[in-house]
């Protein structure tokens, strides 16, 4: 309505001649009823690699929820753009797509356009970036291992053979139907960095988001390097360093199941 | 002569691979590839050694910076 109305204030403008001789006058606006407004403290993980010296604090930031969208990524954004434009931290697809915007949120790693803002104005909101990992800067994580961990896994289709009729590898539905629940990672990094595990054994253990893609390479029907596969996860680190603590399960803010995943993998080493 | 802290071993070792590397570069850019190197370590100069958080920090960003420099396609720098 507002677009409609510029436009016919614009041509007005520019073509007097036009002018209807008895230009309705807008109605006026009924005053709207004031909002109590709802401010929400956040509480934000601050480090700036400019002054390495300088140790991380948490930085407060008091927000309008009236105002303000449902998601903690629309708060951040806000804070962002609003109130402090050094505040760092990745985002892109703002609907749980591409997995940027993972970090810990009131103690849970999550997605931060997942995340609904809890309307509980007393306590504030805390966020850090994934835990164990190490700050480029603010909210953003360094995950160069997690994605050579990943690279090392060799996570695309291996084959010797052709096709018989030379097209594209094809798949029954039944053995397609077996990625359900593992292809849809979208590698943000929210399970690995929550596994205490991980934490301690990040070197050599490949995580709860690797294992899972892992998993995904090995059931995949059109592959066929699954015996190699194995081979290189079939050692005590690998696989192994596993508890079944179940923090990835948990946290995954797709809600996928890397811990049956991992669990699947133990079972098709141990046949 | 006074001994050093693992750490600032690890400092000195990393000086001495970004020296190493620097063979591998062409003789001309050679001097520039030293100056950078060592304007870099001379920059953080005055961090105390037992500031362990910040001197770990800038070594992993050295070993980020050694690591990038080192590709073969990288030839001068100013």
């Amino acid at each position: 309505m507002a677009s409609l109305r510029t436009t016919s204030r614009l041509f007005a403008a520019s073509r007097p001649m036009f002018r209807p001789a008895f230009a309705r006058t807008y109605a006026t606006v009924e005053p709207t009823p004031t909002v109590q407004p709802k401010i929400k403290t956040f509480k934000v993980y601050r480090w700036n690699p400019d002054h390495p010296s300088e140790k991380p604090q948490m930085q407060s930031y008091e927000l309008d929820l009236n105002k303000t969208g449902p998601m903690m990524l629309d708060a951040l954004i806000r804070i962002k753009n609003e109130l402090d434009p050094t505040l760092t931290f990745r985002r892109s697809c703002r609907e749980g797509i591409c997995g940027s915007c993972a970090m810990n949120i009131d103690g849970v790693n999550t997605l931060a356009c997942l995340c609904r803002i809890p309307t509980d104005t007393k306590t504030e909101s805390r966020i850090y970036p994934l835990p164990h990992t190490y700050v480029v800067k603010d909210l953003v994580p360094d995950l160069t291992h997690f994605y050579k961990q990943y690279k090392s896994i060799k996570p695309y289709l291996q084959r010797d053979t052709h096709t018989a009729d030379g097209l594209e590898n094809r798949q029954s539905p039944e053995d397609r139907r077996k990625l359900d629940g593992l292809y849809e990672c979208i590698l943000c990094a929210c399970c690995s960095t929550s596994c205490p595990s991980y934490w301690w054994n990040s070197e050599e253990y490949l995580g709860p988001a690797i294992l899972l893609q892992s998993f995904r390479w090995l059931i995949d029907s059109r592959d066929e390097r699954t015996a190699e596969r194995k081979a290189a996860l079939d050692n005590s680190m690998s696989v192994y360093r596993c508890h079944t603590i179940l923090n990835c399960t948990r946290t995954c803010p797709k809600g996928l199941n890397p811990g049956r995943a991992i669990a699947e993998i133990k079972k098709m080493l141990a046949v | 002569m006074a001994r050093f802290s693992g750490l600032q071993r690890d400092v000195l070792s990393l000086y001495r691979k970004c020296l190493r590397e620097i063979r591998n570069k062409p003789e001309d850019s050679r001097i520039n590839f030293r100056n950078y190197a060592r304007a870099e370590f001379q920059k953080y100069i005055a961090v105390n050694k037992k500031d362990f958080n910040t001197v770990e920090y800038l070594l992993r960003k050295g070993h980020r910076q050694l690591e990038l420099y080192a590709t073969p396609g990288i030839r001068n720098i100013r």
